[in-house]
């Protein structure tokens, strides 16, 4: 009844002045923690002027950096939507002894420090390889740090979603002659895409900011292997909050560009459903 | 202890649930609200209990004002259609938590708690969890939970909408009678016409915010005010401007002057009862209901051409 | 759909990668630290520079937890019961910190808290020193880890509804009461997965902190700064050291995560 699931909704915690008091805090305690930094930052970037901003953000450093943060994370966000479906199909179709605990250890990324990711990978992907492979300070290092830390989000997006598909469409494809390339590209990939999607949006705005990893990982070396968050690591230390924040502002206004257009698909399509 | 409501208005956006409403619910009774959805018989509830705020209008109970009281001050016992249940208590923790809260003794509490599931038919159950009782325990044990702390006035939103029809048959009428046995002022709202004739003793009638008529079961069914309660309230069936109900349809062989000729178009078998669907010469469809005896007296049957007249007719001003 | 021929590539090629990329170099650290033996490990683990770093670690968690748990559970109740213009951008709001790059948090920490801040001025004269002290490292880690509660408990919440809260209510329950006595049980595995992944993200903060904390070693290093110094250093036992502890705690927290999510119907 249309009545009293609106009126349901409004009830606070049933105190006039609580509910109020209840918001305040909340928007305060943001305000402080979250919003007035990041105002911060914004307000530093521009603070000498939109020349010295443009400036900073165009310093060739800074866009070497840039350039290379963009176009790994890319990168890593392609690798995850294949590997990521790959891994999310084999745990929801597939059957074998471990399994569950190969599906808990998708989490790891989530609760290992990037610090420890990054010396995780070095350990066998650096100098003193076991195995030959050495790619510490280099470009597919970088990748490598992305690819870790950024593994979960693919796979826990499209999971839920393989999980509650019904098999009958794709027998029903089956039967009509689809072999299982076919049926994955006109019955599968349709219905996961929403979630693949998001799930790539999500690694490549974790991607573009990842830190301890990185630093690890790739040796920091200025127009080779140094990414953005790095570069204004050593901006920082150098004091330079004002070229720190330009470039911070750039990599904040992907971020959030790349989240809000995700938002808008997402509540496009909610609409278009309905 | 009675309840008045006086011109109770609320609105949630463009929508109005109360529109200008007074009600008086009489010291003692058993009375239902009755009506469709969205008629705002649950917000009249809520508002009644303190769960919902009025736009405008006051609601006094037992003679004091408690429009400005939250629910925790105004003495009332409210039941859910989906229960509430406290999940992770035990059925005594449920029924005793009132008690705890008005920091009675602990030996009180225990024999209240006693005293109350046996009055509910809930003995030996007082250690399980709500999801391990039935729909119709789980509701009684929110009764008895409600009872604990003596309201003086006990409100019912829907009690039975979520249990199966042999379930909520058997509670209607244990709740009638727990009435009988208990006094308490008591407040049920509910969209089952026959939920409300069989339990209550006086039914407010509801449709979009508005109260429609306030009478007993028979008062209601004979006398109705609108086209609206009546048809609610039971069956009808039109001729023109008139309104009948379909027992009141009279079943002839012959023509006696004041009948009109009609054509048994189909005939339903409801057990007891013989429903017709009647086709007048100008086409207008008619339904009469008769038991069984006089169906076979009759003998009706598909096709058969009867005479009929309606005994009592009511007629509505537009 | 069961397993049939086509189905080995696939389950080689998925745990191929999750082998190459997660798993043998987790073992690759363990076999590395454990090169010489325990011994040199346990005495890298007990280096006063160590356990100073471990057992602030713990601090920091053990009041950023708390405070984001809190807010996290007052923020979904606002979000999920109430209705106020703004309401949309406080859900953008609270998912910022998931979006931001670490460095860049512990630059505008900086830019507002430190000497030649917003308000670090007006604080360094009531003696409050954020930056380089356990304030800010405190801050950079709740900014981090702030919105998991408040994600993990908004829908459970909004499930529950508000019935069973307002039966309390009729009952002459208080909506203080209400809520702890009533409602707060019926959202508790939501707060406890929240809680261990805000643990987890506290404890594996390195990026915010690195820079807010300027790395006195033995004063404001935490566990993770305590890895890369000893990298830095060369001191490669001690960074495995360090990095296993905190492997170990990771392995804790996956380990609460995989019992939580059963028991809240994951």
């Amino acid at each position: 009844m249309a009545a009293s699931a609106v009126s349901r909704r409004r009830v606070g915690l049933g105190v006039r002045g609580g509910d109020a008091l209840l918001r305040g805090t909340v928007t305060l305690y943001l305000s402080l923690i979250v919003v007035l930094p990041l105002t911060a930052v914004v307000w530093r970037s521009s603070q000498d002027g939109w020349a010295a901003f443009w400036r900073a953000a165009t310093q060739p450093q800074a866009m070497a950096a840039l350039r290379l943060t963009f176009t790994v994370a890319l990168v890593v966000a392609a690798v995850n939507v294949v590997m990521g479906t790959v891994i999310a199909w084999v745990l929801v179709r597939d059957e074998f002894p471990g399994k569950r605990v190969v599906n808990s250890l998708i989490d790891l990324p989530f609760a290992l420090p990037t610090i420890v990711a990054g010396i995780t990978l070095l350990a066998l992907y650096g100098n003193s390889s076991p195995v030959g492979i050495n790619i510490g300070y280099t470009r597919p290092g970088v990748v490598l740090a992305l690819a870790f830390v950024t593994l979960p989000f693919v796979v826990r997006s499209v999971q839920p979603v393989l999980m509650t598909m019904e098999p009958d469409m794709e027998e029903a494809a089956r039967c009509l002659g689809a072999g299982p390339m076919t049926s994955f590209r006109r019955i599968v990939l349709p219905t996961i895409a929403p979630a693949l999607l998001a799930g790539a949006a999500l690694a490549f705005a974790r991607a573009i900011g990842e830190f301890g990893s990185v630093v690890i990982l790739s040796g920091n070396i200025p127009y080779r292997t140094e990414v953005a968050s790095v570069h204004v690591f050593s901006l920082v230390e150098n004091d330079d909050t004002g070229s720190a924040a330009a470039v911070s502002v750039v990599l904040l206004a992907a971020s959030v560009l790349v989240l809000a257009g995700l938002n808008l698909i997402q509540r496009r399509r909610t609409r278009h459903a309905e | 202890m009675s309840i008045l409501v006086r011109h109770a208005t609320r609105r949630f956006g463009n929508f109005t649930a109360l529109d200008d409403v007074s009600v008086e619910i009489p010291s003692g009774s058993l009375t239902a609200l009755l009506g469709p959805s969205g008629s705002g018989k649950s917000t009249l509830l809520r508002v009644i209990a303190g769960l919902e705020r009025p736009d405008a209008g006051t609601v006094e109970i037992d003679g004091r004002d408690a429009t400005g009281l939250p629910p925790q001050r105004r003495g009332v016992g409210f039941v859910f259609q989906h229960y509430a249940a406290f999940k992770h208590m035990t059925v005594r923790e449920n029924v005793a938590f009132g008690l705890k809260v008005a920091r009675r003794p602990k030996a009180e509490i225990r024999a209240r708690v006693e005293e109350l599931l046996e009055l509910v038919q809930l003995p030996g159950l007082a250690e399980r969890y709500p999801s391990q009782l039935s729909g119709g325990q789980r509701q009684r044990m929110a009764l008895a939970r409600s009872l604990a702390v003596q309201p003086s006035v006990l409100l019912l939103d829907e009690p039975f909408g979520a249990l199966d029809a042999r379930v909520r048959k058997e509670l209607r009428a244990w709740l009638r009678h727990l009435h009988d046995e208990v006094h308490v002022t008591t407040v049920f709202v509910t969209h089952d016409q026959e939920e409300a004739m069989e339990v209550a003793d006086r039914i407010v009638v509801m449709n979009h915010g508005q109260v429609e008529q306030v009478g007993g079961p028979r008062d209601l069914y004979e006398h109705p005010e609108n086209a609206f309660v009546m048809g609610f309230v039971g069956p009808v069936t039109r001729l023109g401007e008139l309104f009948i109900r379909p027992h009141d349809v009279e079943l002839r062989l012959e023509p006696n002057g004041t009948t009109s000729e009609a054509m048994v178009e189909r005939l339903v078998h409801l057990g007891f009862e013989v429903r017709a669907d009647l086709v007048l010469h100008d086409g207008q469809r008619l339904q009469a209901q008769l038991s069984r005896e006089e169906a076979e007296a009759l003998e009706l049957h598909q096709g058969q051409i009867v005479f009929v007249r309606p005994s009592r007719t009511r007629q509505f001003a537009s | 759909m069961r397993s049939r021929g086509g189905r080995y590539p696939l389950r080689v090629l998925a745990l191929g990668y999750l082998g190459a990329v997660l798993l043998v170099p987790v073992g690759a650290v363990i076999w590395r630290a454990f090169g010489d033996g325990v011994a040199p490990v346990w005495q890298a683990i007990t280096t006063p520079d160590a356990l100073h770093a471990f057992w602030l670690s713990l601090l920091i968690a053990a009041i950023a937890v708390p405070l984001n748990t809190l807010f996290g559970v007052a923020c979904a109740v606002v979000l999920v019961r109430h209705r106020f213009p703004g309401r949309r951008l406080l859900d953008a709001v609270i998912d910022l910190p998931f979006a931001i790059s670490p460095v860049v948090i512990g630059l505008a920490l900086i830019l507002v808290y430190g000497q030649a801040g917003w308000m670090g001025g007006w604080l360094a004269e009531r003696g409050i020193q954020v930056i380089f002290s356990l304030p800010g490292m405190v801050m950079a880690t709740v900014f981090v880890s702030l919105p998991y509660v408040v994600r993990e408990v908004a829908p459970v919440l909004r499930e529950v509804g508000t019935e069973q809260e307002e039966a309390a209510w009729t009952l002459g329950a208080s909506p203080l009461r209400s809520f702890l006595q009533v409602t707060l049980p019926a959202i508790r595995w939501g707060v406890a997965y929240g809680v261990v992944l805000t643990t987890a993200r506290a404890l594996g903060e390195f990026g915010a902190v690195t820079i807010v904390s300027g790395r006195l070693a033995g004063q404001t290093e935490t566990l993770t700064l305590y890895v890369e110094n000893r990298f830095e250093a060369f001191d490669l036992t001690g960074a495995y050291a360090a990095s296993l502890t905190l492997a170990v705690l990771a392995l804790l927290v996956l380990l609460a995560m995989t019992r939580l999510q059963r028991k809240e119907g994951h």
